[in-house]
């Protein structure tokens, strides 16, 4: 990433009578657009741009230096997992024999594709100890959403239709309430103890017949092994509901620890975290469900399965939630994935969730005298800070306060992207680190002794914080002035302007 | 233990263990309890070297057939300029997360504004999100925002015409979400209004939900109906196909509240059903009942002009269970082959390819019916794809044709003997001559 | 310090009511809007409206935070304050003198139930 600015947008291009496009000469001229009824069509003009194509490719180009990405530099941010995304995967992802499939085809003339989503199932299923996998829902929320529609029509076919609640715990990310309110649940809270675990006491008293189930992430967002998992799930069974496993943060219990011998029944993966499909500036991502023997049934339609004479076919349930997905879910995403599954093998699988937790650690240990670190001891693939030591006993009203945002806006000064900050919502100055296996130790020195740089010099010079960054495209933003002005399109600008 | 994504050398790992204070990988796992653990190898494929990975994938990829695409149905075969995948494969844009840190992400932040320009401008609306998964999950959330801006009313109007895939992701969505649905009669192959009219009067209908084309490919009249739905006080919405929106009414112009549907039409790959791109716009009155992320222009401390994430106290981070949806994904990557697919073709490129896929579907209907094997379902006026009925055996015609490499378009869901065929500017003379031939050959 | 105003009645969730006859003036208090930052947008009522006491009337939303407004009476909506629509920081300026919306009440009886100012203060110590 450079840090000169390129601000333009492609409007601001446009130079009448440019083409960036070239499409075959029109051979029907039996017919034209002209045929349709006048009252169909459109009269507004459009806005789109008329550009050269190097001009498209240096806007772009230009525009792609002011972003920041894994490729370009340490991301630690928490509980998204931002490893390394191999380029093996963009290869296969972007074959024309994969590509160029309609996805209504015959089934016999996409065997290839379907062996992969097959064969993709299998081995999620074995990795997260569950029976069946769907690979249709296209993000991690969505498939949250799809896991518990699968919980509400195994309760709703047993004519169980009280189970109107879910237990969620208040450390979870805010997706799990909102996904809960789409699927037409209710949220009930359940708190954390001081170690940043699920309260079992707390939860005793909410179960009941009306518990459809409980959501939870282990390790949690705190990095937090949930030791008391056992139990939780017998009080959750026995009072009839299912457990939620919120696959977000997968990645350190890979082969050593599955959800479905924790107790789970019903699961999502974010393949864009743990299976190392890129993020995309915020998608496409894809979020499989898998759920324990018994609810195969309720998994969406359509299903991938596999024939007795070795080929495969697409096949609807009657007992099905129904469909979550116009056709197959991000396809392209899930072939990224099996490529990743297929080149990392068993052999490296485990590897990559231990050497995770040994690099978040790593940073945790070597940072914990200057950031406070709210609960000891070993974490998972990822910790919280509660913001800088020598501020947290500060006084918080002082405008040169030092804040988690101020540190993880001078991150971006050193050329690192910065953790996930204030969240989780238990501590006032949280900031999430998540380093995933693929960084190497020179890495993680270095973005240490950045960090350590920056506690001293928000000892010294608390205003070269409070301005941060200095160093990048664009300096601090107004998000005041954002929603305010409230100008979304270039358009709405252009009124602004006049 | 060396491995091409794992940089530690054991030396490295030793090193990090002491200072952690544990003596092995292993003991970072003691807290768990042992009967949880695995204990053995998972029982998947070993690790495979780049070479037979790609032996794997060629061996699959013989496994497919790509074929001559006359298909629709809501995927469609337009071709992609080379510098789209090249621009998007820009690993500076590929490898970054969700715009969190406006500073170094005005990549990201400044396509997707202009894809919310680009696509607002295309409907007719005030503004777009910065998009949805897909068409079909774009039209459930808008039937959400539906009766979320209703407040009391939990009934929404969809017509029958809609594709089936993306009805039944809507119906599923309704039914848990507690959105009573209701479908429109059908009237000689369009939506009834007079069904419309005597529903609405009822006073408890948050919204109506139409297809443009419609799933048939017919494209439907939609006079007064915007006004119906106001004077009920429903909203009303449209699900249109985005390759279509620079030739057909926007949904602007017909008086719609939200426009919602698959912007996969403006350049994306077919890639076997996904990923594409759903895309959701509305009016400012509305735009704190919108789903999704939204970047806004604003300026940075030295007073340059740039862009955020904004309006983020609608999302679930911060709302949770009152958030107006689930949604944390902006299908980034998608939105930049918008963004530059529509700034490639330009005003008079989106008008060629309307043209020269309008031009070769009337022609291929016309052949089709030469043949004397088909007659028609729809007299309305088509755009792109039109059904057609075939006299003799739909699944049997659909086979021989793949057998020779075409697509001869997808037999429509609820009958025996409708196929839906699509033309897109990709599509030659020759190939639709080659296709009539087929089937004329196959009829005898 | 956040103001507190003698004579106004206040609930948990930080709103207050100020009582002028069958009427109550609604609006969110000092220290709520010293919490929430810059305000820059009120979900407001309709009139005509109907509210009851402990249930959701609205929202206030700040860049990073949104708020639900909790109605602290019960009654009709009268006016509402649209003073707020094009300049919601006016409530950053002075919570007390812009109210939120102006509801008849129907059981003034209820007032009872909420705290006096320097109960309030207490609370939000």
């Amino acid at each position: 990433m450079n840090n000169t600015y390129y601000g333009k947008l492609i409007f601001e291009l446009s130079t009448p009578g440019r083409v960036g496009y070239s499409l075959p000469r029109n051979q029907f001229p039996e017919h034209s657009l002209s045929e349709l009824p006048e009252n169909l069509r459109r009269s507004q003009k459009t806005i789109l741009p008329e550009t050269d194509e190097l001009t498209v490719v240096r806007h772009y180009t230009n525009m792609s230096n002011n972003n920041f990405g894994v490729d370009t530099g340490f991301y630690p941010l928490g509980s998204c997992t931002m490893k390394y995304n191999p380029k093996i995967n963009e290869e296969a992802a972007s074959m024309p024999a994969f590509t160029a499939l309609h996805p209504l085809q015959p089934a016999e003339t996409v065997q290839g594709a379907l062996e992969v989503y097959y064969n993709v199932q299998t081995i999620l299923s074995e990795i997260a100890g569950l029976s069946e996998f769907t690979l249709n829902p296209f993000a991690g929320a969505h498939g949250e959403l799809t896991g518990l529609m699968v919980i509400r029509s195994y309760h709703a076919a047993r004519g169980d239709l009280k189970r109107t609640k879910i237990i969620v715990p208040d450390s979870a990310h805010g997706t799990n309430p909102a996904s809960a309110a789409v699927c037409g649940l209710q949220i009930v809270q359940v708190k954390s103890t001081p170690d940043g675990t699920v309260d079992v006491e707390d939860l005793k008293p909410l179960l009941g017949d009306d518990i459809a189930g409980m959501m939870m992430t282990n390790p949690n967002t705190l990095g937090i092994f949930e030791k008391k998992i056992p139990a939780i799930a017998e009080l959750v069974h026995g009072c009839g509901g299912l457990m939620y496993y919120d696959g977000a943060n997968l990645n350190p219990m890979l082969g050593v620890c599955r959800p479905g011998d924790m107790g789970f029944d019903v699961m999502h993966i974010n393949l864009h975290k743990t299976f190392s499909t890129p993020h995309g500036g915020g998608g496409p991502g894809s979020g499989p469900v898998g759920v324990r023997k018994g609810l195969e049934a309720y998994l969406p339609n359509p299903q991938v399965e596999r024939r007795s004479d070795g080929t495969f076919a697409l096949r609807d349930g009657a007992e099905a939630l129904g469909s979550v997905s116009a056709f197959l879910g991000n396809y392209g995403i899930v072939l990224r994935a099996y490529v990743y599954l297929l080149t990392l093998g068993k052999e490296n699988i485990p590897m990559a969730g231990k050497l995770s937790v040994l690099n978040a650690n790593y940073i945790k240990e070597s940072l914990k005298e200057y950031y406070k670190l709210p609960i000891e001891g070993v974490c998972k693939h990822e910790f919280v800070f509660d913001g800088l030591k020598d501020e947290y006993a500060g006084e918080h009203d002082d405008p040169m306060h030092v804040t988690t945002l101020d540190v993880a806006k001078r991150l971006l000064d050193y050329g690192f992207h910065a953790p996930t900050i204030y969240f989780p919502l238990l501590f006032h100055e949280a900031m999430m680190i998540e380093p995933t296996e693929t960084e190497s130790k020179e890495t993680l020195d270095e973005f240490i002794d950045v960090m350590k740089r920056i506690a001293l010099e928000a000892g010294k010079d608390k205003a070269l914080l409070k301005n941060a960054p200095h160093h990048t495209p664009v300096r601090r933003l107004d998000d005041v002035r954002a929603v305010k002005d409230a100008n979304f399109t270039y358009k709405d600008l252009c009124h602004a302007e006049c | 233990m060396s491995y091409k994504y794992h940089p530690h050398t054991p030396d490295e790992v030793s090193r990090m263990l002491d200072l952690i204070g544990v003596s092995s990988l292993d003991e970072l796992y003691s807290e768990i309890p042992e009967e949880l653990k695995l204990h053995r190898e998972l029982n998947i494929p070993s690790a495979m070297s780049e070479v037979e990975v790609r032996q794997e994938l060629q061996r699959l990829s013989d496994c497919n057939r790509p074929l001559v695409c006359f298909a629709g149905a809501g995927a469609y075969d337009h071709y992609t300029p080379s510098v789209i995948p090249y621009i998007a494969s820009r690993s500076e844009f590929l490898t970054s997360y969700t715009p969190y840190q406006a500073e170094i992400s005005q990549g990201t932040l400044q396509y997707i504004f202009e894809y919310q320009t680009l696509m607002a401008d295309l409907t007719g609306m005030d503004i777009s999100n910065a998009s949805m998964y897909d068409g079909a999950t774009a039209t459930a959330e808008a039937m959400m925002m539906c009766v979320a801006a209703a407040k009391k009313r939990r009934k929404v109007l969809v017509a029958s015409t809609f594709a089936p895939n993306v009805l039944r992701v809507v119906e599923t969505y309704a039914k848990f979400h507690g959105v009573e649905l209701v479908k429109l009669a059908v009237k000689e192959g369009v939506t009834d209004r007079s069904d419309l009219e005597s529903r609405l009067a009822a006073g408890d209908v948050a919204g109506v939900i139409v297809a443009q084309p419609n799933y048939y490919g017919v494209v439907e009249d939609f006079t007064g109906f915007a006004d119906l739905c106001h004077a009920n006080k429903a909203l009303f919405v449209m699900n249109t196909r985005a390759s279509a929106l620079p030739v057909l009414k926007s949904p602007g112009e017909w008086g719609a509240d939200i426009a919602c549907g698959d912007a996969q039409s403006l350049g994306l790959p077919l890639n076997y059903g996904g990923p594409y791109i759903g895309y959701l716009c509305t009016t400012k009155a509305l735009v704190r009942k919108m789903p999704g992320r939204l970047v806004g222009a604003t300026v940075d401390a030295d007073g340059k002009r740039c862009f955020v994430l904004t309006m983020q106290a609608r999302e679930q981070h911060i709302r949770r269970e009152k958030a107006t949806s689930n949604i944390c994904t902006a299908q980034g990557v998608m939105c930049l082959y918008v963004a530059a697919y529509l700034s490639l073709m330009g005003p008079k490129g989106m008008q060629e390819v309307c043209g020269l896929s309008y031009g070769g579907a009337h022609y291929l209907h016309d052949r089709l019916l030469a043949t004397g094997q088909f007659e028609e379902v729809c007299p309305a006026p088509f755009f792109d794809e039109f059904a057609l009925r075939y006299k003799g055996d739909a699944d049997a015609l659909l086979r021989a044709c793949a057998q020779q490499g075409y697509l001869a378009g997808v037999k429509a869901e609820g009958t025996t003997d409708v196929l839906l065929f699509a033309v897109t500017e990709k599509r030659s003379r020759e190939e639709i001559e080659t296709l009539t031939e087929i089937i004329k050959e196959f009829g005898n | 310090m956040a103001k507190v105003i003698e004579g106004l009645y206040y609930s948990e969730s930080h709103e207050y009511v100020r009582v002028d006859g069958e009427f109550g003036y609604v609006g969110i208090t000092d220290f709520a809007q010293d919490q929430l930052g810059n305000v820059v947008y009120v979900d407001m009522p309709e009139v005509d409206d109907e509210v009851s006491a402990g249930e959701e009337f609205g929202a206030v939303e700040s860049v990073k935070a949104a708020s639900d407004l909790i109605s602290p009476v019960s009654g009709t909506v009268v006016e509402i304050n649209e003073a707020l629509e094009d300049q919601p920081e006016l409530i950053n300026q002075d919570a007390f003198e812009n109210w939120i919306m102006k509801v008849k009440l129907s059981d003034k009886a209820e007032l009872e139930s909420l705290m006096g100012a320097a109960e309030y203060e207490n609370a939000c110590k």
